[in-house]
């Protein structure tokens, strides 16, 4: 039996809207199996599912219809490790302010489009011990804030008013986007906290060969 | 705009690839729209089935109209610039949206060049009919390209055309031995530099999502079958019997546009769709592809 095909060390990524490609490259130079996820019948023996940045209204009304919701959350009670970057991180939250919650699953509260329009996204660099010595490169996107977060998880990386990424022991919340930058770190963190051995220490991961049109080796070509 | 700035402006239209962007007129049917799904809305005064039926100069829409849009949705709000009219573009820069449209669905306002999009810090999405024109306005600091279409019309036809036309013309170039490429990007109108990136990747540099004449599921998903990242719905979706119905329908297609059967099962009871035009027949001035340059 293959077991990359059955999902055995095998990570996610949702693929129903945004990001997917981006974090399937990350995952490929890091040599970590991956494969995109469009039916619920393919979470079945996945170590862990990436739901990434995308507009967490589309991909929660998506969830629902096509009944993912419930399976994802049928996987995460059997061990399904789960890291949701931006709008993956909305969807996760147990509270989202002026809004419904979608999946609901770690507590945290966070605020959408916290920042303000696209003329408010922003790069910058910033250092989380727990997942790399070195600082790494982060992108924010019509980011959301986490603007608390409950007993039980851990902050990973706390900012002036609001907090960029947490952890409990089987999510992880990232409101930028690592798939957007170089640095492998955050994959690795992930991957790790998966239960994958994966190669590379703690510095900044960061791929010299990483290019912003990286992700185009994913996207189907005619 | 900064190279970091640009970069950031290709990556927030990275974040809306699989998606569907539709035109809205009012608050109400902004919050339709995202209310199925939208990834993003572009608010204007008239869809472009109307600007053809009702004739005039069409123009930036009033930004009060646009803000209160912005207000009533979270997702992203794009909003059209005249092509060639920089100051419609500085005072949506300066209202905040997330994206500008230099579209050829308003009547030029230069008919011989676009805006130099490079001073600016907000991104723009241009129309593109071939490979010539998407580097054109990339090299003017698009960072984001549609098909042109035929907008307003209800028929895929024009929008199939130029996404064919693209792929066509970045197999060629992929194929083309290096010393070819010269010619090739002079007598198609290729800036050169982005004519060797395209070689390179096997596609636009920047995300491309289908747009013009876009009314069904199935239109929807044609164009991500053909390569789309995405699709905009204009007047498809609100001149349609059952707008709500049918925007959810499209964003499920354009979601599973690789599946028959979830295009099947949403393709069933949707009502009316919008009255389509014939293009074949169509007069040259009443063409709004023509318009770019």
């Amino acid at each position: 039996m293959d077991h990359a095909a059955a999902g055995f060390g095998v990570i996610g990524v949702l693929d129903l809207q945004g990001g997917v490609q981006e974090h399937l490259d990350h995952l490929r130079r890091l040599g970590v199996a991956a494969r995109p996820v469009k039916r619920a019948a393919e979470l079945a023996g996945l170590a862990g599912l990436i739901i990434p940045g995308g507009e967490s209204t589309c991909l929660s009304r998506l969830l629902a219809i096509f009944g993912l919701d419930r399976a994802i959350r049928q996987a995460y009670d059997g061990g399904l490790k789960l890291w949701g970057t931006c709008a993956g991180a909305i969807l996760l939250a147990r509270e989202n302010v002026g809004e419904m919650p979608c999946l609901g699953l770690i507590d945290i509260v966070v605020s959408r489009n916290a920042f303000g329009s696209q003329l408010d996204s922003f790069q910058c660099e910033a250092l989380a011990p727990a997942v790399a010595r070195e600082p790494i490169p982060l992108t924010f996107i019509r980011a959301p804030k986490i603007v608390r977060a409950g007993e039980g998880v851990r902050v990973l990386l706390p900012m002036a008013d609001y907090i960029a990424a947490a952890e409990d022991d089987r999510i992880l919340v990232t409101v930028f986007h690592p798939e957007l930058t170089p640095s492998l770190a955050f994959h690795r963190y992930f991957a790790r906290k998966c239960g994958l051995s994966v190669a590379g220490g703690d510095d900044a991961g960061v791929d010299p060969d990483w290019t912003p049109h990286s992700w185009m080796d994913f996207s189907h070509h005619v | 705009m900064t190279e970091k700035r640009y970069l950031l402006n290709t990556q927030l239209a990275q974040m809306l690839k699989g998606g569907v962007i539709m035109d809205v007129v009012n608050v109400e049917q902004a919050q339709i729209a995202q209310e199925a799904g939208a990834v993003a809305v572009m608010a204007l005064e008239r869809v472009p089935a109307d600007i053809r039926k009702q004739g005039g100069v069409a123009r930036m829409s009033d930004p009060g109209l646009i803000k209160a849009i912005k207000e009533a949705v979270t997702i992203p709000v794009m909003a059209k610039a005249r092509i060639g009219h920089f100051v419609e573009a500085q005072i949506l820069q300066a209202l905040k949206i997330d994206y500008i449209d230099e579209s050829e669905v308003l009547t030029p306002a230069d008919e011989e060049c676009h805006i130099d999009k490079t001073p600016f810090e907000i991104p723009f999405v241009c129309g593109a009919r071939n490979l010539g024109e998407a580097l054109r306005r990339i090299a003017e600091g698009a960072a984001m390209i549609r098909t042109k279409g035929e907008a307003g019309t209800g028929n895929v036809v024009e929008a199939v055309r130029h996404m064919r036309t693209m792929n066509r013309e970045i197999r060629q170039l992929a194929t083309m031995p290096v010393e070819e490429i010269m010619t090739f990007a002079k007598m198609n109108g290729l800036p050169y530099e982005l004519a060797l990136e395209v070689k390179k990747l096997g596609r636009l540099p920047v995300v491309n999502f289908a747009a013009g004449g876009i009314a069904t599921p199935a239109d929807a998903a044609l164009m991500m079958q053909l390569g789309c990242d995405g699709v905009f719905v204009g007047s498809g979706i609100f001149k349609s019997s059952d707008p709500s119905r049918r925007a959810r329908a499209i964003v499920k297609a354009t979601a599973y546009y690789n599946d028959p059967e979830q295009l099947l099962e949403v393709s069933m009871d949707l009502g009316e769709p919008m009255v389509g035009l014939d293009v074949a027949h169509m007069p040259d001035h009443e063409r709004l592809a023509g318009r770019g340059w």
